[in-house]
């Protein structure tokens, strides 16, 4: 029962991923090629409401719904990581289309080639975890 | 009912997406879909092989039920909310693709050319989907964050290593779009 909450916002989160076509190969294309203002007013309207939103619950100290105190917890500072691991993803994001979260929505929307990608995604993440020692941060 | 079936623009999707993660801050969690992947890595036993993996991942699992609803919501739009899957693109963006070798015949979200099944039978198809998701998985680790975490939560928290991380996707994609892929796709048709 705890979870079904997370279950909800999952299924509110990969109904929206489809109906406005954020999980479109050809949305991220032509975000990228700065044709249509369709991605960037979602990103934006996301990033300008969620920036009001934290500004009210950190004014207003809000609490959590288990009435604990809400932390937001600072990124480490660093320059490298942020860049280079950005690019990096940036170059996976504008090839496959997909972050991720809507990988998985894609397969909920039955392709299944998309399957091979998470996979990917998984293994990549165990390579960075095998590397991170030698890597610049 | 028209609303619906019909796709729905930005100001519908934007503010929904930051409803999202309101509601994780107030469950008191955060809005992040790449730390999944390093969940799964460690549930699969990755700790023996690097201590970056030893985390407590039980206590992630409410996040893996996200996803698991991502694939539900993904099932219940695409069969029972969307009666025509044509996309309103720039007619300029289909002649750029169409140069390339993509045909864009409004039937579909994704190109036939890269992910329908029949892909799977050349090995291009394989390097294709493995190695877009290697760079998608080692990027977000390395840069500690995706789109949800990094442009949404961390940009609406106006942290600085976000805004240089989304910065990064900005580049990277670029450099991808303009330069890489009509590389690869010059080269995806020929061998």
């Amino acid at each position: 029962m705890k979870f079904l909450k997370f279950l909800l916002l999952g299924i509110l989160f990969g109904i929206i991923m489809t109906k406005a076509e954020i999980i479109s190969w050809f949305r991220i294309y032509e975000m990228f090629k700065f044709e249509s203002f369709h991605m960037y007013g979602i990103i934006g309207s996301a990033i300008f409401l969620g920036l009001l939103y934290i500004q009210i619950i950190k004014r207003f100290n809000i609490k959590s719904i288990d009435g604990l105190e809400i932390n937001f917890i600072p990124k480490k500072h660093g320059f490298i990581r942020y860049f280079l691991g950005g690019t990096i993803f940036g170059l996976g994001w504008a090839v496959t289309g997909a972050c991720p979260g809507p990988m998985f929505v894609l397969l909920g929307n039955g392709f299944l080639t998309v399957f091979i990608m998470i996979l990917g995604s998984v293994l990549g993440t165990f390579m960075y975890g095998l590397l991170k020692e030698k890597l610049p941060h | 009912m028209e609303f619906i079936y019909s796709p729905w623009p930005w100001y519908v999707a934007g503010p929904i997406i930051s409803l999202i993660m309101l509601f994780l801050i107030l469950f008191g969690k955060t809005f992040g879909m790449s730390s999944n992947l390093r969940t799964m890595c460690s549930a699969l036993g990755a700790e023996k092989f690097s201590d970056f993996f030893k985390f407590d991942w039980k206590a992630q699992i409410w996040n893996l039920v996200v996803i698991l609803g991502a694939i539900i919501g993904g099932y219940i739009a695409y069969n029972f909310m969307i009666i025509d899957y044509s996309i309103d693109l720039n007619p300029k963006t289909i002649k750029h693709l169409k140069l390339l070798g993509i045909e864009y015949n409004g039937g579909s979200y994704m190109p036939d050319e890269l992910f329908s099944l029949s892909v799977l039978e050349s090995w291009k198809g394989w390097v294709f989907l493995l190695f877009g998701g290697i760079l998608i998985g080692f990027g977000t680790r390395y840069a500690g964050g995706c789109t949800s975490g990094h442009a949404i939560s961390g940009l609406s928290n106006l942290q600085l290593p976000s805004l240089i991380a989304v910065v990064g996707f900005f580049f990277g994609g670029l450099i991808m779009t303009h330069f890489l892929l009509p590389v690869i796709l010059s080269n995806w048709f020929l061998i």
